[in-house]
Parts: structure tokens; sequence; C-alpha cells
């Protein structure tokens, strides 16, 4: 603010009363932002080095990555990559909310038991625990089914019900499952427990209060980071190639250990990867629409691909507004 | 009144609360409550905070457990049953089965978030009484006109006011055909424009003959609307009478205090 300005506007009471009056700020011009162009090209100048750079790099040989893209062992990887995914993730889940019941328990060694289990999950690396899984015939050569001290069912040798693959599932699983415990437990207090007074008073088994009540509406905390976790599993899965589990890292080492092409193959297994990332965004997005309806300030804003995977199929249904008429 | 209550009357009341303890930890929230409410009366607790309206209220759908005394609703002890001359504790479904003669409407609504009017009304008839999912339909749609919000049954509860959604609490309520019906403080919660709203529903309600226990600050509506008016302070009922009983104001002074500060307020 300059003298010079301060003393026009003061110089009569009337112009300045007009000139309030006239005065329209949707009609005021724009500044150029400097800062913001100066911060764009560096942004852009710098993305075009890198791009420039891996595009003319010889050591990745864009040839190798293309033919090994599609290369049959490195499929085969990504098959077993998605299989150890999914069916860990899955057991994970149900694991880990039936121990997050456990942990809500009335009955207090459950609530200690599944804090336990937490305890000794989560305080250990999962690649200690997958060496665990792996070498369990050394301190436990015999499995048998049967009451505790009591009579036993039947054996198998370790080895021969823990293979490699077992191994890995077995600790993948496990270990998320202690994760998904605690993602699960935190879902379930955040449902107000007016929720279960109202089931309650309506006459609804405990059963069905959790099933239909709560859990749905736990659901919109625990789908956001579960969705994270499937994401870390896809790519923690990785860590199974120590144990010679033939998923899509291992299935690369065995071909550069043998051709030594070592970096157009990371490259190879990097971008699938990033595809099977890029894939459960997508179903991430749609899951958690789903347990968000009803909850209006938590409603996600359509992302670009939603945006535009909405644009090609018409839907009928209309969101109401709330409104204030009906009040007299 | 401590007389010892028979287990069958023929024209016993709806609901008779005899000598009912409870405690948290060591501080005493009910002392010795008896209250008795019959079919079609509409009674209206009133007193200052913490004097154990709304546990007591509480208790009779069994939220809360008592720690002595009996409450019988209907001829039946709730939470407990005769095994012979014992009493014994009933089991999770026999209370689900007993809670079932009793409606409830919270202060904070408690609608479920993720289903619609519609969906919220007609849930429990379907899923607990096992009816029909299109009478349950008609029914709830019926419910939802009476408290006036037709125009809103695909509505989500989070696109509604707090008076509408408190509507759709007692329709919920009622689709239970509840004998007896509570409401624990129903516009405690609400802007004071849309207090009326649910009031009026209330009053419906009344004058249909609805069993209803209300606690409520809502002074003139209760002296309106009620039948009799139980006064409450530190876990004790200090006074039972109409409306015009508690209006002379000849009572204790406990109660005058009370209604005094209301109208001051007011």
């Amino acid at each position: 603010m300059s003298g010079s300005e301060r003393t026009e506007v003061a110089h009569s009471h009337e112009d300045d009363l007009a000139r309030r009056l006239s005065t329209d700020v949707s009609t005021a011009v724009r500044t150029p932002k400097v800062g913001q162009w100066v911060v764009s090209i560096i942004v852009l100048l710098l993305a075009a080095f890198v791009i420039r750079g891996l595009a003319i790099n010889s050591a990745i040989q864009w040839g190798e990555v293309r033919s090994y893209l599609t290369f049959r062992s490195i499929l085969l990887g990504v098959r077993l990559t998605l299989i150890l995914t999914v069916v860990s993730m899955a057991i994970g889940i149900v694991g880990g909310a039936l121990l997050a019941v456990c942990r809500l328990s009335s009955i207090r060694l459950l609530r200690s038991a599944a804090w336990l289990y937490v305890w000794i999950f989560r305080g250990t690396p999962l690649l200690v625990q997958i060496l665990f899984w792996f070498n369990l015939a050394i301190f436990l050569p015999r499995i048998t089914i049967g009451i505790p001290f009591g009579p036993s069912f039947g054996g198998w040798s370790t080895n021969s019900v823990v293979s490699a693959l077992t191994a890995s599932i077995l600790a993948l699983a496990l270990n998320e499952a202690a994760y998904m415990c605690e993602i699960v437990r935190g879902g379930l207090l955040s449902v107000p427990p007016g929720q279960t007074e109202a089931a309650k008073s309506l006459g609804l088994s405990r059963r069905k209060t959790m099933t239909q009540i709560v859990f749905p509406q736990a659901m919109r905390f625990i789908v956001p980071p579960t969705g994270n976790q499937v994401i870390g599993m896809l790519k923690g899965s990785s860590l199974v190639s120590v144990i010679a589990v033939g998923e899509l890292l291992y299935s690369a080492e065995v071909i550069y250990d043998q051709n030594g092409k070592l970096i157009p193959l990371l490259v190879v297994v990097s971008i699938w990867y990033i595809i099977a990332t890029s894939v459960l965004y997508v179903i991430q997005y749609y899951v958690e629409r789903h347990y968000g309806r009803g909850f209006k300030a938590t409603t996600l804003p359509k992302g670009r691909i939603a945006t535009y995977l909405a644009s090609r199929r018409t839907r009928p249904t209309q969101t109401p507004s709330y409104t204030t008429e009906d009040h007299v | 009144m401590t007389t010892n209550p028979t287990i069958v009357m023929t024209s016993a009341p709806l609901v008779q609360a005899v000598n009912v303890q409870k405690h948290f930890g060591g501080t005493v929230v009910l002392d010795s409550v008896s209250l008795e409410i019959s079919a079609g009366e509409v009674v209206v607790i009133i007193g200052p905070s913490g004097a154990g309206k709304s546990t007591f209220l509480r208790t009779l759908n069994q939220l809360e457990r008592i720690d002595g005394g009996s409450i019988w609703i209907d001829g039946q002890l709730l939470g407990y049953k005769y095994v012979g001359n014992t009493v014994r504790h009933c089991s999770e479904k026999e209370i689900i089965q007993q809670r079932r003669m009793l409606g409830m409407v919270f202060q904070q609504f408690n609608l479920f978030p993720h289903m619609t009017v519609l969906q919220n009304v007609r849930y429990a008839p379907v899923q607990v009484s096992g009816e029909k999912e299109a009478d349950a339909t008609q029914r709830a749609r019926d419910l939802i006109k009476l408290v006036g919000l037709e125009s809103r049954v695909d509505y989500y509860p989070s696109q509604l006011s707090g008076g509408q959604q408190q509507r759709v609490a007692i329709a919920r309520a009622l689709a239970m055909r509840p004998r007896l019906l509570l409401f624990d403080e129903p516009t405690s919660s609400l802007d004071p424009e849309l207090v009326g709203d649910v009031l009026a529903v209330m009053r419906t309600l009344a004058q249909q003959g609805q069993t209803m226990v209300i606690v409520t600050h809502e002074m003139e509506f209760a002296l309106d609307i009620a039948d009799r008016i139980v006064f409450m302070a530190d876990g004790k009922i200090l006074e039972v009478g109409t409306p015009e009983q508690i209006r002379n104001e000849d009572e204790t002074p406990r109660l005058r205090a009370f209604i005094g500060r209301l109208r001051k307020e007011s």
C-alpha cells in the first residue's frame, strides 16, 4: 500500500464512496504467476532429461526388455506372483478378521492370545519368517493332527507337507493376518457404539449385528489400508525368491543368472509390478466407493479413469440432495 | 411402595419395576427405583442430569443390566427366569426375545448410515421377525408416511436433517410393533426449529394409544403429553404425579427448584 494511493483514496469522501460502490472484484485482472512457470519449466526439463537418459541408455537394451516382457517363464512368474498375492491376502484377511474379533472379545485369555500373535508376527521381519517356515522340518520333523496332550489322528513328515510354495503362503499369510488384525480392529472400533445399541434394541442377534450392521460400516475404514496391504503384499511376495519359489522376481533371476542381462530383466520385472499395482488402484477405487455409500462427507471424488469409464455408460441413478423444504 | 410382587397377576401393569438397583463401580445410579406403567399410558421422566433417567430407561430394554430388584414386562421377568424356585440368567436368545417387546428411540438417532430410509425401517421386521419383504416394505412405507417423510424414502440418513432422522428412527422402532416405546431425550441433539416436528409425531402416537416412556427436558411438552410425570434425582424417584399435580408445585423442594430453573432458562 503506497502513500500516493492512500492520499488519492482519502482525497474526497464522496469519491471514496462512489469508488466503493462501483468496485466489482469479478473484473479483476490476474497477475501472471512467474514462479509457477519457472518451476513447471524446470520440472519439464528434468523429466525430458530422465526420459532421454532412459531411452538411449545402452544398459537397458529396450529391445531385450520388449522380448522378455512376454517371455513364457516371466509370464508364469507373473501368474505365480498373482496367485501368491491373492491366496495369502485372502487367508490374511480372514485370519486378521478372526484375530480382531478375538482382540475385542470379552474372554480375557482370547484377547491375550490374539495380542501375543500380533506382537510376534509384527515384531519379526517377514524375511526371517519366510526362512523359518521354509526350514520348519528342522525343528518340527513331523506334523500330527490330534488333541493336545491327547490322542493323535495321523501325521505326516513336515517336508512332504510344507513345500517351498506352502512355506511362502504360510509366511506371507500369517504375517499379513497380524497386520490385518490391527486394521480390522481399528475399523470395528470406529463404528459408534450407538449402532450396536440400536441393533440390539431392534432385537438383532449378536452375529447379525456384527455381520450386517458393524462390519459394513467398518469396511469404510478397513478398505483403504487393506488396499495398501494388497499392494504391499504384491511387491513383498518377491521376498520368497530367496527360497527359490518361481514368482516374478525369481523367474527373472533365473534368466539373468544365465545370460547376464540383469538390467533389462529388472526393468521387465518393474514393468509387470507397475501394471499389477495400477490395476489394483482401479479396483480399490470401486471397492471404496461401494462401501462409502450413505456417507456424504467421504464420497470419493471421481478419478480420471472412473470419469472416463462413467462417460462410456450412462447411469440413471441420481443422488437426491438434502433440502429443508418440508419443515413446517 | 415395597410390597412383594406376585409372579402372575391378572390385571398386571405392562411394566413393573421393583426396587431396581444399579451402580457403576462405587457410584449408585439407581437407588431402589420402583414404578408401574399401564398399557396405553404415557410416562415422562424428568430430572437434573445424572439423576439416572436414561439409565433407568436403558435397563428396561436391557442395554444395562440391573444389580438388584427386578423388572417385569407383560408378566415376564427381564433378563432372568424362574427354574423351579431358583432365578437363573436368561440366554442371549431369550434376552433378544424379550427386547422385541420394546422399541427405543435414541438421542443420537443411531440410524444405520449405510441403509436408506426405507431399508432402515424395513430391516428389523425382515431380519428379526421374518416378515415377507413385500409386506414389510408396504408397512415401512406406511410408517414413513405417518412420520411425514414419504418424499424421502430413498434418501440416506446423511442426506436428512436431524429432525427428519429422528422421525425415521421413530418409524424404525414402530416397525417392530413394540408393546412399549422408549424415548431417550429424543430432541436434545436437535436444532430448536426441528424439535416441533418430532414432538408432533410423538403426540400422534400418544393419541393412538401407544404406551411410551419418555425422558426429556421439554417441560411444556411433558406437561402437555404425559399421563404421569416422574421426577428423578440422585438415582431415586422423588415424585410421581399427573401434570396437574406437578404444575401446582406443592411438592418437594427439589422439584420446585428444578422446575423453577427450567422456567428461568426458557
